[in-house]
C-alpha cells in the first residue's frame, strides 16, 4: 500500500477566460519510508500540489489517496472530517518553522498531541522523548525566539511527528537555513522517514538539497516534467 | 493546554499594562456609580437623621431644600395640636460660606429647637448643645476641633461637639446651632440696618398728619416689632403618633391657608428626582460613554492581538485544531482582560474612595452589575477578533 497516491490531479483557479491552471494531471505514488522532493521554480505549482495533498486546497479534478484512504475523488470525499484526518494522518513542516511564539519547545510539540485528544501528561512525556531524540533535551523550556534556526526547525519536525503521521508534508523546510543546517535537516528527515516508516514529501526550489532525496519530481508550469533518482 | 494563559504569560508586560489602562477606566466607571449613590445618600442625609413623617413648609413651595420656605415658628403649636401628631419641631436651614484660614469654608447650618427633635444624630466627641446661644455641633467632615470658634453673623460660636456624616443635598457638611442662634444668623439685621429701618418707618408714619403722637408711637413700635422679628423657620417637622393616618394629618394641615404638608417620602422624591436627576443622568451618560470606550479599546486590543496571531491561528488550523480551540483562546483572553481590569479598577477605588472630595458609596449590587456588564462587553468585543480568526485559511501558514 502506498502512503500517497495521486492520480490526474488538477487544480484550476478561476473560471472561463481568467482561469489559471496551477496543477495539471499530476500523477505519482510514494511508498512509506520514502523521502521525495517536488522541485521547481516559484510559481510552478508545487505549493498548490502540497496544499491539495494536505487537504487544505480542494482540487478541481483527480484523485488523492492517503495511507490507502481516498480523500479526494473529483473533490473532497463527502463526509470526510478534513481536520481530523489532518490531525491523525498528516504532519506539516513549514518554511519559517511556524512555531507558536508564546509556547515553549515542549509545549509546541504537546499542542499538536493535545489537539489530537492526548492527555496533557501523555503529551508531555511523548513530547519530551521526541525532543530528546532530536537532541533538543536542553531546549525543552526555551521559547522559539531563543532557538537557533536549526533548533527551531528540529522542534517543528518534532511537532510534525507528534501524532505518528503516515505522511509528512514539508514546505521549503531548508529555505530559511544555511547550507549546513539545511543538510542536517534533510539528513534528519531521511532518518525519520526510514525509522517511522512515513512518507515525506518535500516541496523545494533548493537544488543544493537534491542529493538527499530518494526521488525528485521536477515541476514546471503546473506539470510534472520529470522524475529523478539522485 | 490553555493557549490564552500561555499567550498572556509570554506577553505579560503588554497584557498587564493594557489591563492597568483598562482598570483605570473601569475605576472611573465604578467611582461614577459610587458618586451617584453618594449623591442620593447626601440628598437624603438630613431627611434620614431628622426622622420626621411630615415636613410643613410655605404654601406652594417644595421647601425647605429645593425652594425657599419661610413660615412662623409658632405654627409648631398648632401642628402639635393636630390629631395624630405626636411631636413637632421647628427647623432652620441655610448654606453658609465664609473665609477660614484664608480659604473658602462652606457648610450647611441647621438650627433646631433644643427641646425638640431634628438635632445632631450622634455625638462622636464633646457634647451636645446645652446653652441656648453661641454653641455649635459640627460634622466630622468640617475638620474643626472642639473649642474652636467661628464667627457667624454678629457673634462667635464655639464648637462643643462633633457629629458623624451629615451633609446637605449638595454635599456640604452640616453644623448644628440652637434655633434662636440660627434665626439670628439668618434673619437678624446688623445694628446700622436696624437703625436705618426704624428711621425710615418713623419718617413715613410721621407724615400721616391725622395720627396723634401716641398713635404714631404705638404704630411705629408695632411695625418695627413685626419687621425685626426673627421668629421665622424654614420648616416645621412632625412625627406621627403610632397608628395615625399620614394622609389625614396632611389633609388637615393642607386645609389651613399658607402651609403645605409634605410627607417624608414626597420630600425624598423632591430631593432625589428633582434636585439630583440631572446629575444622575449626566453621570449615567458618562458611565455609558466610558463603557463604550472600554468596549472599543478591548475590541481593538483583541483585534490587533488576533492580527498578530494570524500565522499562529493558520498553523493551528493546519495541524487540525478545531475552531473551538481558537475561539476559546481569543474569548478567554478577552474575558481575562476584563476580570483583571475590573479587579484593578475595584481595588483602586476601594483604596481611594474615602479621599474623594464627594462621598462615594460602593453598593455591592452596583459592583456586581458592572462586573456582569464588563464581562458581556468583553464577550461582544472579542467577536471582532473571533470573526477575523475564523476567516483565516490554514493555507496562510505556508510560505515565508
Amino acid at each position: 500500500m502506498y502512503a500517497i497516491e495521486i492520480e490526474r490531479l488538477t487544480k484550476i483557479y478561476g473560471k472561463g477566460e481568467t482561469a489559471v491552471t496551477a496543477i495539471s494531471d499530476a500523477t505519482f505514488r510514494i511508498k512509506p519510508g520514502e523521502l521525495v522532493a517536488i522541485l521547481g521554480p516559484s510559481g510552478s505549482g508545487k505549493t498548490t500540489l502540497l496544499t491539495a495533498i494536505g487537504l487544505i486546497n480542494e482540487p478541481t479534478h483527480g484523485k488523492v489517496l492517503i495511507d490507502g484512504t481516498t480523500v479526494v475523488d473529483e473533490g473532497w470525499r463527502p463526509g470526510l472530517d478534513l481536520k481530523q484526518f489532518r490531525r491523525e494522518k498528516l504532519g506539516f513542516i513549514f518554511q519559517a518553522h511556524n512555531l507558536i511564539p508564546f509556547l515553549t519547545a515542549q509545549e509546541n510539540v504537546m499542542i499538536a498531541m493535545e489537539i489530537n485528544h492526548l492527555t496533557s501528561s501523555e503529551a508531555k512525556t511523548r513530547a519530551t522523548a521526541l525532543l530528546k531524540s532530536l537532541n533538543l533535551d536542553h531546549r525543552l523550556n526555551s521559547y522559539p525566539m531563543a532557538l537557533s534556526g536549526g533548533e527551531a526547525q528540529r522542534v517543528a519536525i518534532a511537532r510534525a511527528l507528534a501524532n505518528n503521521p503516515k505522511v509528512i508534508l514539508a514546505d521549503e523546510p531548508t529555505a530559511a537555513l544555511d547550507t549546513e543546517n539545511g543538510k542536517n535537516v534533510m539528513s534528519l528527515l531521511k532518518t525519520l522517514a526510514v525509522e517511522n516508516h512515513s512518507a515525506i514529501l518535500v516541496v523545494t526550489h533548493d537544488h543544493r538539497m537534491v542529493e538527499g532525496f530518494d526521488r525528485v519530481f521536477h515541476v514546471s508550469d503546473g506539470k510534472i516534467t520529470g522524475e529523478e533518482r539522485p | 493546554m490553555n493557549l490564552a494563559i500561555r499567550d498572556i504569560r509570554y506577553h505579560r508586560g503588554r497584557f498587564i499594562l493594557t489591563s492597568i489602562g483598562l482598570g483605570l477606566l473601569l475605576g472611573v466607571v465604578i467611582s461614577m456609580g459610587g458618586i451617584y449613590r453618594g449623591l442620593i445618600d447626601d440628598a437624603l442625609a438630613v431627611l434620614n437623621v431628622t426622622k420626621a413623617d411630615i415636613w410643613v413648609v410655605q404654601q406652594d413651595t417644595n421647601g425647605p431644600f429645593a425652594e425657599s420656605s419661610r413660615i412662623p415658628e409658632d405654627i409648631k403649636y398648632r401642628i402639635k395640636g393636630v390629631p395624630g401628631v405626636a411631636d413637632a419641631a421647628p427647623l432652620s436651614f441655610q448654606t453658609i460660606q465664609i473665609e477660614r484660614e484664608g480659604r473658602p469654608f462652606r457648610f450647611f447650618l441647621i438650627g433646631y429647637d433644643l427641646n425638640g427633635f431634628g438635632g445632631p444624630p450622634a455625638i462622636l466627641a464633646g457634647r451636645n448643645i446645652r446653652q441656648k446661644h453661641y454653641e455649635m455641633v459640627v460634622a466630622k467632615a468640617m475638620k474643626m476641633a472642639l473649642g474652636e470658634k467661628i464667627h457667624l453673623g454678629l457673634h462667635d460660636y464655639t464648637v462643643v461637639g462633633i457629629t458623624g456624616k451629615v451633609v446637605s443635598s449638595s454635599g456640604d457638611p452640616a453644623a448644628y446651632v440652637s434655633l434662636a442662634d440660627a434665626q439670628d444668623i439668618q434673619f437678624k439685621k446688623d445694628n446700622d440696618a436696624i437703625r436705618n429701618d426704624r428711621e425710615r418707618v418713623g419718617a413715613n408714619i410721621s407724615r400721616i398728619q391725622t395720627l396723634s403722637q401716641a398713635q404714631t408711637k404705638f404704630l411705629q413700635k408695632n411695625i418695627t416689632d413685626i419687621t425685626e422679628s426673627t421668629h421665622i423657620v424654614n420648616a416645621v417637622v412632625a412625627r406621627l403618633a403610632p397608628g395615625a393616618s399620614l394622609h389625614e394629618v396632611q389633609e388637615r394641615i393642607a386645609r389651613w391657608n399658607h402651609f403645605r404638608a409634605i410627607s417624608d417620602a414626597e420630600q425624598a422624591k423632591i430631593l432625589t428626582k428633582g434636585m439630583i436627576e440631572k446629575a444622575r443622568m449626566q453621570l449615567g451618560l458618562f458611565r455609558i460613554i466610558l463603557l463604550v470606550i472600554s468596549a472599543v479599546i478591548i475590541s481593538l486590543i483583541i483585534y490587533t492581538s488576533t492580527l498578530d496571531k494570524i500565522k499562529v491561528i493558520a498553523t493551528l488550523k493546519l495541524i487540525g485544531a478545531q475552531n473551538q480551540v481558537i475561539v476559546g483562546m481569543i474569548l478567554q483572553q478577552s474575558m481575562l482582560m476584563g476580570v483583571i481590569a475590573y479587579t484593578i479598577g475595584y481595588i483602586l477605588i476601594s483604596l481611594t474612595y474615602e479621599k474623594f472630595p464627594r462621598r462615594i458609596v460602593l453598593e455591592p449590587f452596583d459592583l456586581q452589575m458592572l462586573f456582569v456588564i464588563v464581562m458581556v462587553i468583553c464577550m461582544i468585543s472579542s467577536f471582532v477578533g473571533i470573526r477575523k480568526a475564523l476567516k483565516v485559511e490554514p493555507a496562510e501558514a505556508l510560505g515565508g
